[in-house]
């Protein structure tokens, strides 16, 4: 196994510790938000769509590389932009928690 | 390492910083809204930080700047008036719909991977192109299931048919076998594309026997693998910000799962259950 393999492996591993840690219980109301949030935090996928537009050089890869940055692209866009109006309901009313867990 | 790689690698550590206290901040009402703009900041600067690392290098074709710019400019368009359209009520599906096209992205950069390089991928390397390839597959499919689903488009009963269970275990073998020989014989695409069809099919047959008030777990559940055919991209194209917010998401995912399931009383196992044609077909169509 390669350094740089064992590196990313490592990481790997690592952050997926530091995922079941950080995730302790949260209130229901907060559960689709968290759903959503993390939704858009895989959207970081677009970062490979231009990692591999750099290594393209015929039809066939500029078609994959178009659908990796579509795909990606409403994955980001959209996650954040639905996360920040369902999160943006919490601002509304706030202390009114009672109301919006129902 | 060159001073750029450097500057890159340091920026990344604070994308993933961003995303990894995001997360720690949306657990809690006050702060969740911040959380989630900063986990957008850690976005923003790993996209800036990739755009400038092509830049530098200046080898991206002129046509492949083009696939990429139209494809993030039409991305960003049609996510954007999506997600401020859309009703309160229906955010579920489309949610599920986000999903679904991340983990496309994730299938289509290992699917760019893999034919790039066919035949000269070392075996270590070959393994998550394999399982980006499958989760993605399996997670877009299963994803646009669940957002038909929610949304009515799809009946939101159990589907079942008299074959399910020998259909499951064709697909299942299919999908092992399929990985095994993308590994073991990679200058054949064939095996990409039953690879690609099996993991797409396994999605449809894993979601649609699941019933409509069961989806939101499932949605989680996709979502968390999403998250790990992400992270298996990041090894794919050796980016640690994707290896790490990937991973991230792939196990909070998997905790939120739990306790989305908890707060329904059922049990992941029970609920996957009914997805493999032995649990919840009373009420079937």
């Amino acid at each position: 196994m390669s350094q740089e393999l064992y590196a990313n492996l490592a990481i790997f591993v690592l952050s997926l510790l530091v995922g079941f840690e950080v995730m302790s219980k949260i209130p229901s109301t907060l559960q689709t938000p968290m759903m959503s949030g993390a939704n858009a935090i895989h959207g970081v996928v677009v970062v490979g769509a231009f990692a591999i537009a750099a290594e393209a050089n015929n039809w066939f890869l500029y078609v994959l590389v178009f659908f990796a940055a579509l795909f990606a692209a409403i994955n980001v866009a959209g996650g954040y932009t639905v996360t920040d109006r369902m999160l943006g309901m919490f601002d509304r009313k706030p202390g009114d928690k009672k109301e919006a867990d129902k | 390492m060159s001073t750029l790689k450097t500057i890159a690698s340091l920026v990344y550590l604070v994308s993933a910083f961003c995303y990894v206290i995001g997360v720690h901040l949306m657990r809690s009402p006050k702060t969740a809204k911040k959380g989630n703009r900063l986990s957008f900041v850690g976005m923003i600067l790993a996209v800036i930080m990739i755009l400038l690392e092509l830049l530098t290098a200046g080898k991206v074709q002129t046509v492949a700047w083009i696939a990429l710019i139209a494809g993030l400019a039409i991305g960003i368009f049609y996510g954007f008036t999506r997600a401020k359209k859309v009703p309160m009520t229906d955010v579920p599906q489309l949610v599920s719909l986000f999903n679904a096209v991340g983990g496309g992205a994730a299938a289509v950069i290992g699917i760019f991977d893999y034919v790039t390089v066919s035949g000269n991928l070392q075996l270590m390397l070959s393994i998550p192109v394999v399982l980006d390839v499958i989760i993605g597959g399996i997670t877009f499919s299963g994803s646009l299931i669940a957002t038909g689903k929610l949304s009515g488009k799809v009946s939101g009963k159990p589907i079942t048919f008299p074959a399910a269970k020998l259909a499951n275990i064709v697909v299942v073998i299919a999908t092992i076998a399929a990985a095994f020989f993308m590994i073991t014989e990679p200058e054949n695409g064939w095996f990409l594309l039953l690879a690609l069809a099996a993991s797409l099919i396994f999605g449809l047959l894993m979601t649609l026997p699941i019933g409509g008030a069961d989806m939101p777990v499932v949605v989680s559940l996709l979502n968390a693998f999403t998250g790990l055919a992400v992270a298996f991209a990041g090894f794919v194209i050796d980016n640690q910000v994707l290896i790490i917010a990937g991973a991230l998401v792939g196990a909070a995912g998997t905790i939120l799962t739990l306790q989305m399931a908890d707060a329904m009383n059922r049990s992941v196992a029970n609920i996957l259950a009914g997805g493999f044609g032995t649990g919840d077909s009373q009420s079937s169509a």
